[in-house]
């Protein structure tokens, strides 16, 4: 059963980006041009996407597990530390180099677009150079994202 | 085109804008009420090759496949729509590829498990990560497009 949620939510999760117009590199670029010609449609998918998951999550709060496991699986660590910050740093830029991040640029997979795979190529090696980074590292207690 | 055509395009835009980020904001509901899980893109794909002990669950590769549906689901109802216009060469791709990777490995999420289940949940993490990167490649759009500097 908790595959085939998986499937029906990924699903949907593809279906509202590509519906959305999130798939398009051209639309998120308008959005984070704010010196252009600005877009504001990625502010209005976020507002859209936060005002159902924003009273989902919180009501989720009440329970002490989810319909159909045996636990809520969230992060363990709750510090804004510098791993944080410059990931989300390094994340912005490629992000702005591309127009391109994790959730679209799989969906647009689908696409057949080479151009496409080479990104999310380049994107699982570069998940693996982190990985193998932080195992590199383990002995001085640097932290691998666990949920 | 006069500018009523305009503005009428412009709103269909941003209804369907509104639309699809009401579907995923329940896709990432949904995920969570029933299998407790964030529907964090850059963690659920990286662990599928990372995560040598957890890994290989199904849901993984499930939640991923249907991204790839999800897109052409949307292509075959509306052909129009789920366009994708290049916006730099394959280099640039694969820096930026490399880039995304590694980044939200470090920083242990993207726009969908910090944007928008992150910032449900009112994690600090979240909303710092989400300022950071929004800001980071607000500023690396303005460099490429406007300051000259480039090529």
């Amino acid at each position: 059963m908790r595959p085939l949620v998986a499937l029906a939510c990924g699903t949907l999760f593809g279906a509202g980006l590509t519906y959305a117009g999130m798939t398009d590199p051209a639309r998120v670029l308008g959005f984070l041009d704010v010196m252009g010609n600005w877009d504001p449609a990625l502010a209005v998918v976020m507002v859209g996407a936060l005002l159902v998951s924003l009273p989902a999550f919180q009501w989720a709060r009440r329970h002490p597990r989810p319909l159909l496991d045996t636990q809520f699986f969230l992060p363990e660590r709750f510090r804004v530390d510098a791993d944080l910050m410059l990931g989300a740093a390094l994340f912005g830029l490629g992000w702005g180099i591309a127009g391109l991040c994790p959730g679209p640029a799989l969906a647009g997979l689908a696409s057949g677009m080479p151009e496409v795979l080479l990104f999310v190529a380049a994107m699982a090696t570069g998940m693996s150079l982190r990985s193998w980074r932080v195992r590199q590292r383990a002995r001085a207690g640097e932290f691998e994202c666990k949920s | 085109m006069n500018s009523g055509k305009l503005a009428s395009m412009f709103d269909a835009g941003l209804r369907a804008a509104l639309f699809g980020g009401l579907m995923i904001g329940a896709a990432a509901a949904l995920f969570y009420w029933l299998n407790g899980r964030i529907a964090g893109v850059s963690g659920i794909f990286g662990d599928l090759f990372l995560d040598r002990r957890n890994g290989h669950s199904p849901w993984r590769l499930a939640f991923i496949s249907g991204l790839l549906l999800g897109y052409l689901l949307v292509r075959a109802w509306r052909p129009e729509l789920g366009q994708i216009h290049l916006q730099t060469n394959p280099a640039g791709m694969a820096i930026a590829g490399l880039l995304v990777g590694y980044g939200t490995r470090m920083s242990c999420g993207c726009t969908s498990g910090h944007g928008i289940c992150g910032v449900a949940r009112i994690s600090p993490r979240s909303l710092a990560a989400t300022g950071i990167f929004m800001l980071a490649a607000m500023i690396t759009v303005a460099l490429v497009r406007h300051s000259g500097l480039l090529p």
